[in-house]
This record gives C-alpha cells, sequence and structure tokens, in this order.
C-alpha cells in the first residue's frame, strides 16, 4: 500500500491544479461572455485588421 | 437622436497611459455578425486601441488613445455600421453584483474541488468498510478528508452561515438555519470520528450538500445579474441625460447622476424631463399622461412644478432642479433589486414558510430519537450519533433546491420572452393572481400616438406630411412618421423647436406642426380637437391647413390579451385616472364591464384595498406615476418599460416592446413553475418521511447519506427542468399574439 503516498498526493495535486485553472480562468474575464466566445471560436477572421496591416 | 451635440465627456473615464475608456451599450446586435461587424468595424479607426462587444449583455468597450479619438466619433461610426449605441454612465455600473458572483462561483470551485477529492476517498473506505481494509489505511483516509474538508467548508459554506446567522439573530428561521446546522454536525461528528479511529466519517455529505446548494445559488444569482444587465442597458438607451448650465453660462449635456439639486437645467421642446424642478423662465405645453394618466395638455409657465417622466410639448423651459439623480431608473431598480433579495415582504417567499414546519419538526425527531435510544438502553455516545445522522440525512438539500431550481428555469423562460423581474418570489405570486387590473393610458393605449383616422384627408397628402414629419424630432411627429411609407425626408426641411417644421417640395411650401405655426387662429383650433384627441395641422401652400387627430391607440394585442386572460378565468378591471369618457370608451372596445375612469392614486389603492377585502389577489399592470402606490400595493405588479422609473421600480416585472402578451406569458409560466414547487416540496417532504425512520433506527452510514442526498437533489432540478418542455408547449397557443 505504500503507493498510496504517491498515489493520493497526485491525485490531490492534479485536482490542485484543475481548480487553479478554473480560478485563473475566471480572474482572466473567460466566464463574462459565454453566449459570445462560442461565437467567436467559428468566427473566420482571416482578413488581417487595417492594424494589422500596417504594423 | 443626434449624438454630435452632445458632449460625452463625462462617459469617458482614463485608463492611464493616456488610454480612455467608454462602456456603450449597443442596440440592434442579433447575431454572432454583428459582433464581428462592430469590433473590425471599430478597430479599423486609427487610435482605436481595442473594441470588444459582450455578446451576453450586449455591451462595448471602447478604448481608444486620448486626443486622437472623441467620444462623440465612436457613437457615431457605430451609427454608421447601422447600430445605435449609447454610452454608459461608468459611476452608475454595478459592481456589487458581479462579485457576488464571483464569490459564488469560486465557492462552488472549491467545494466541487473538495467533493470529488474527498469521494474519491470516502468510496475506498465505504468498499473497504465491507472488505478488508485495515484501521491504519482508513484513519489515514479520513485524515485526509478532514484536512481538504475543513478548509473547503469554511470558504463555500460562508453564504449560508452568515445568513443563517442573520435569520437567527432576528429569530426567525430560513432554509439557510437547518443547512448549517447540518453541515456543522456532520463535519463536527466527522471530525470526533477521525479522532477516535470511528467507522464512518459524513465529509463527503457535508461538501456535497455544499456544492449542490451553491450551483443552485450561483444560476439564481446569474439570472438576477442577467436581468440587471438587461435594465441598466435599457437606462442607457433612454439616455438619462440632462443640459446643464454651467457658471460660466455655457450649457453642457451630463449624467443625470451629475445632476444636483439647485442646478439649473434646459429641457428643449419634445424633450422629456429627466429631473423633477420648477420652471425659471419659458412657458409651454406639459404632456402628463406618464405621470397622472391624463391624455389632455397642462399649461405650464414660470413658478409650475414639473416632474421627471412629462413631456415637455411646445417651448425651451429652464428649470431649477428640485430632485434629481436619486429617482432615476437605475437607482430605483438598484434599491429595489437589493430590497427584493435581502428583505423579505411582509408575505413569506414559498421556501421560508416551508423551512418554518420543517426546521421544528426535524429537530424535535433528532431529539426524540436521541431520547429513544436512551431509553432504549444504548450508550448516551451512541445516541448522540444516531440523532445526529437524523439531521445529517434530513438536511434540506432538495428542500434547499426545491424553490430556487424552479424559480430560475422560470424566470429565465420570462426573460426570453420579454419580461423582466424584479423581485425573487414574483413568480410564486404571480401564479396567485385572480384578478387583473389595468391602467388604460400607457398600458392598455400604446406610449406612442397614432393618427386616428388615416383616411380623413388624401393618401398621398397624408404622405407627404408623414415624410415632412420625418424631420421633427416632436413626439407627436412620431404619429405620423408611419405613414411615411418608406420615403426619404424632404431635403432642405427645418424645424422650428417646438413650432413645427416646414419644407419647399416642387415650389409649394409645406408646414406641419402647431396651430399657430399653420397660421390658424386659437378659436378656430380649439373647435378641431374633440374629445381626447389632440390636433397636428398641416398646410400646403396657400389652401387652408388641415387637422390631423393624432391620440394614443390601443396596444395592437389589447383585445387578444384581455380574451386570453377571460379564457383563463381572471377577473378584469380598468382603473384609470383619465376622464370616464375616454376610459368607457377603451374598455367597450375590450369588452371589460368593471371600469372606473378620473381615479386619484389613493382612489386606486382604495380599490385594490376592496378587492383584497374580498380574498381577490390582484395583478396590477399600469405605468403611470399615479400607479406606482397601487403597483405596491398590489399582491404582484408589471410595468410597461415605457413606464416611469418609479412605477419601474414598484412593479415586481418589467415587460418590454409594444404588446401586452407578455401578461399572459408572465401567468401562464408562473402557474406552471408554482405547480413545479409544490411538486419539489410534496417530494422532498416525501423523501423525508421514508429517510428519517431508517435515520432513526441507526441504520444510516454515509454511503446512504451519499446516495439519499445526491438522489433527492437531482430530481428536484429535473422537475425543475421539466418547466421548460412544459413552457415550449404553452409557447404554441400563447403564440397567437408573438
Amino acid at each position: 500500500m505504500d503507493v498510496l503516498f504517491i498515489l493520493i498526493p497526485v491525485a490531490l495535486g492534479l485536482g490542485l491544479l484543475g481548480l487553479g485553472a478554473f480560478l485563473w480562468s475566471m480572474k482572466s474575464g473567460q466566464f463574462e461572455d459565454l453566449d459570445g466566445a462560442a461565437w467567436r471560436a467559428i468566427m473566420d477572421d482571416d482578413e488581417p485588421s487595417e492594424d494589422q496591416r500596417r504594423d | 437622436m443626434g449624438f454630435h451635440d452632445r458632449d460625452l465627456g463625462s462617459f469617458v473615464t482614463a485608463v492611464g497611459d493616456g488610454i480612455e475608456h467608454m462602456d456603450l451599450a449597443v442596440e440592434g446586435v442579433r447575431c454572432a455578425g454583428c459582433m464581428a461587424k462592430i469590433e473590425k468595424g471599430l478597430s479599423g479607426v486609427p487610435g482605436i486601441t481595442r473594441a470588444r462587444l459582450n455578446f451576453t449583455n450586449r455591451r462595448l468597450a471602447v478604448e481608444w488613445r486620448a486626443g486622437v479619438v472623441a467620444p462623440g466619433e465612436v457613437v457615431d461610426k457605430i451609427s454608421e455600421l447601422g447600430y445605435r449605441a449609447h454610452p454608459f454612465d461608468p459611476g452608475a455600473a454595478a459592481g456589487a453584483e458581479a462579485a457576488e458572483s464571483r464569490r459564488l462561483m469560486k465557492g462552488m470551485a472549491v467545494a466541487g474541488f473538495a467533493a470529488m477529492n474527498i469521494m474519491l476517498l470516502s468510496v475506498s473506505v465505504w468498499s473497504g468498510n465491507v472488505t478488508d481494509i485495515t484501521p491504519e489505511t482508513r484513519d489515514l483516509f479520513h485524515w485526509i478528508s478532514a484536512l481538504i474538508a475543513i478548509p473547503a467548508v469554511a470558504y463555500a459554506g460562508q453564504p449560508f452561515f452568515s445568513s443563517a446567522f442573520h435569520a437567527l439573530r432576528n429569530r426567525s428561521v430560513n432554509m439557510d438555519v437547518p443547512i448549517t446546522l447540518g453541515v456543522l454536525l456532520a463535519m463536527g461528528m466527522s471530525l470526533v470520528e477521525t479522532f477516535t479511529g470511528g467507522r464512518h466519517a459524513y465529509f463527503d455529505a457535508a461538501v456535497m450538500l455544499l456544492f449542490f446548494l451553491l450551483v443552485g445559488r450561483f444560476l439564481d444569482m446569474n439570472m438576477r445579474r442577467r436581468t440587471r444587465a438587461q435594465a441598466e442597458n435599457l437606462a442607457a438607451l433612454k439616455g438619462e441625460t440632462a443640459v446643464k448650465f454651467l457658471p460660466d453660462g455655457t450649457t453642457r449635456a451630463v449624467p443625470v447622476s451629475a445632476i444636483d439639486p439647485g442646478d439649473r437645467v434646459l429641457v428643449a421642446a419634445g424633450e422629456r424631463l429627466s429631473v423633477d424642478g420648477v420652471i425659471e423662465t419659458g412657458t409651454t405645453e406639459i404632456d402628463q399622461s406618464l405621470i397622472t394618466g391624463e391624455t389632455a395638455y397642462a399649461e405650464a409657465g414660470p413658478g409650475d412644478r414639473v416632474y421627471a417622466g412629462t413631456l415637455n410639448m411646445s417651448g425651451a423651459l429652464t428649470v431649477q432642479v428640485t430632485a434629481a439623480a436619486k429617482g432615476t431608473l437605475l437607482d430605483e431598480v438598484n434599491t429595489l433589486l437589493e430590497a427584493a433579495q435581502t428583505a423579505r415582504s411582509s408575505r413569506l417567499a414559498l421556501a421560508d414558510r416551508a423551512a418554518q414546519y420543517y426546521a421544528p419538526l426535524v429537530h424535535t425527531a433528532a431529539a426524540l430519537t436521541f431520547a429513544g435510544w436512551l431509553v432504549a438502553g444504548a450508550d448516551w455516545q451512541t445516541a448522540l450519533m444516531t440523532a445526529i445522522a437524523v439531521l445529517i440525512i434530513t438536511c434540506p438539500c432538495a428542500l434547499g433546491l426545491a424553490v430556487p431550481a424552479v424559480q430560475v428555469v422560470a424566470s429565465g423562460l420570462l426573460f426570453r420572452s420579454g419580461v423582466l423581474l424584479n423581485a425573487g418570489d414574483a413568480v410564486e405570486r404571480f401564479a396567485e393572481a385572480d384578478t387583473v387590473v389595468f391602467d388604460k393610458t400607457g398600458t392598455l393605449t400604446s406610449p406612442e400616438p397614432a393618427v386616428v383616422d388615416p383616411d380623413a384627408m388624401p393618401a398621398d397628402m397624408l404622405a407627404r406630411a408623414a415624410r415632412l414629419s420625418l424631420s421633427s424630432r416632436h413626439p407627436m411627429a412620431a404619429a405620423l412618421t408611419a405613414h411615411a411609407g418608406g420615403a426619404a425626408p424632404i431635403p432642405g426641411a427645418g424645424e422650428e423647436a417646438g413650432r413645427g417644421v416646414q419644407a419647399t417640395l416642387d415650389g409649394v411650401e409645406l408646414r406641419l406642426g402647431s396651430a399657430a405655426f399653420c397660421g390658424v387662429p386659437s378659436e378656430k383650433a380649439a373647435k378641431a380637437v374633440t374629445g381626447n384627441h389632440s390636433a397636428v395641422w398641416y398646410r400646403e401652400g396657400d389652401s387652408p391647413a388641415v387637422p390631423i387627430a393624432v391620440a394614443q391607440g390601443l396596444r395592437p394585442d389589447a383585445s387578444d390579451v384581455v380574451a386570453a386572460l377571460d379564457r383563463r378565468g381572471l377577473r378584469l378591471m380598468i382603473l384609470s385616472g383619465d376622464r370616464a369618457e375616454a376610459v368607457d370608451a377603451a374598455a367597450d372596445t375590450l369588452g371589460i364591464d368593471e371600469r372606473r375612469g378620473g381615479l386619484t392614486p389613493a382612489g386606486k389603492i382604495a380599490v385594490l384595498e376592496d378587492l383584497k377585502q374580498q380574498g381577490r389577489n390582484v395583478l396590477m399592470v399600469g405605468d403611470g406615476l399615479n400607479d406606482a402606490p397601487a403597483l405596491a400595493a398590489a399582491h404582484v405588479s408589471m410595468s410597461p418599460v415605457t413606464a416611469v422609473h418609479l412605477s419601474q421600480a414598484a412593479a415586481d416585472a418589467v415587460f418590454l416592446g409594444d404588446r401586452l402578451m407578455p401578461v399572459v406569458t408572465a401567468i401562464d409560466i408562473s402557474r406552471r413553475a408554482r405547480r413545479a414547487m409544490d411538486q419539489n416540496l410534496w417530494f422532498a417532504a416525501l423523501y423525508n418521511l421514508c429517510a428519517v425512520p431508517v435515520a432513526v433506527l441507526g441504520f444510516v452510514t454515509p454511503l446512504i447519506a451519499a446516495l439519499a442526498m445526491s438522489s433527492s437533489s437531482v430530481i428536484v432540478t429535473l422537475n425543475a427542468l421539466r418547466v421548460r418542455l412544459a413552457a415550449r408547449k404553452l409557447a404554441a397557443p400563447a403564440g397567437e399574439g408573438n
């Protein structure tokens, strides 16, 4: 059962990693506009905008 | 609305590095394509550094280099793209609710993380308990569970703990009291078990309970935020600004929140007043229909009091402000939403009524269990453990979700059909309504005026008058514009504010406006107006001027709504502040027998009190300031979005659009939702009826507790979702008006 001493910290660490990722994504505003985000993923923005063209 | 003449400086905030920021509510965004169009269009403007449209709440955040772009240019660019944008008052954007929502989301994440990890350990213990787990391993697992659960419960449980604490301090009981008690007892008992090396720990049940309940609260809060965002957008759309005289004599358009009592503001003809005050200079006619329900105009001059929400018809006014920011839509809605969240009105919400029966019953059962086991000869530890197990298994997971889950689904459905709820428990009260009382002016009738009889004059003449009206900003002109048939405005048309518009078409001079503007003597003008109509005069060249009668007509679907309500067995009534003849005309058209005209606000309340005495639950639908007390006094109330601020704030719900059908939809959805709430409460009762005997007899293990709690939560949530299915079926027959 010694393997538990490795597996439990690994399980907890992975869980904490997920929690941290969630809190980070929340903080960076990724949950502010869920409806919009769904559409942005499939939007065609291949054409570079004026700004990018100038750069 | 022209924005070029508006000073938008007060809507802009500096964010540092020479960058300025402005938030706008955008009208007309229907699809994702609009989002791309606006963002690309704006980022094409040199100087604009960022443009991002939030598709959820239809708000646009724009940033630009200060000095390179003027805020007015941003608004102009958006209207060039085909949308209307209205800047947000940065002082008014609500932050508290967003913070609360983030707090709940974090709590949910923490509880979710803890629940998953503890469950992992618990499953091992459960299976180990029936096979060959060593006591050492079990203790280790319990200790790890405790280390995860203690901080998680301390953090995620705060909303419940503080609410329960407040309730107890006010000597009342709400649903959070048994929840808090259950969670704390489960934690305490599990800790004791852990310390003493016992077999049963309930860490998983405690954390899972918090997780389920937080999900419910979070969804509830999110729904409320969406409603609030919509209300804020509407406030921006209404353009809550006033033209203020600065000390140096110049004028500047500022948001109403920046106006203080004692300031002087300029109100142009055709503008709606955004403040209360006393007229200093200027005479005019005031349309007070939003305030009193009276459709005839009132003369006003220096020294007269004027009120926010009234319409200045004919002359420019300088007004000394007596009340301003407190009284704007946003403030009232904000106050009301806060009130709805924290305070429970005299009527106890369904969930709390359930809690009042529930809490004493459960606590008595636990006490009896303890006593019973002692009497039966068990030692006191065993008796206490069993009693606590009773409290844990009856902890109102299903009961705590029973009402909120349905509320979330119902308010979401209402939101989509154009009804914004102000009060949390409005759904329950809508379902109880058995009498509908309508105000007439602005509620049964359209808030916008319309031409009474389009056939009274030759069609081509009306079309020319309508084309001319396109160049006017006066509210009466709006009645005519519908008859323009898509024609372009006449080039070179000029408006004299408050008097009329004139233009030359094919060498003939056309005039549209007041009687005096068209050269009609006032005696003749007075005779041309009958009933509660108003007249706009129209003259072509030298031929005599003709009056065009204008009045506020009934809403397009008013009769359908009356018929639909009638079919649902509701008693209908009209209470109006307008003259009796005008009320009779509308009531006869709609076939409503019970009608009262010429009522004061107090008179309306007296009638409502009378109905209450008869045991009636009244749904009041009204928009005027004179309706506000009645809206607050009624069992439940609704206002159209065109209503004055105070009325919207007093009403439980606001409906959008120029149709009245949302009244029927609100009742239908709420009745369905109420049935689901009752089913959920009965189910929760049934669950306890089955679970309590098992717990009393001492058969409850953590595994049984976890299974029972999660399955009952899932069942009430699924039942709440059934409302959505039923609403889809409802939408089909109700579609007659949609």
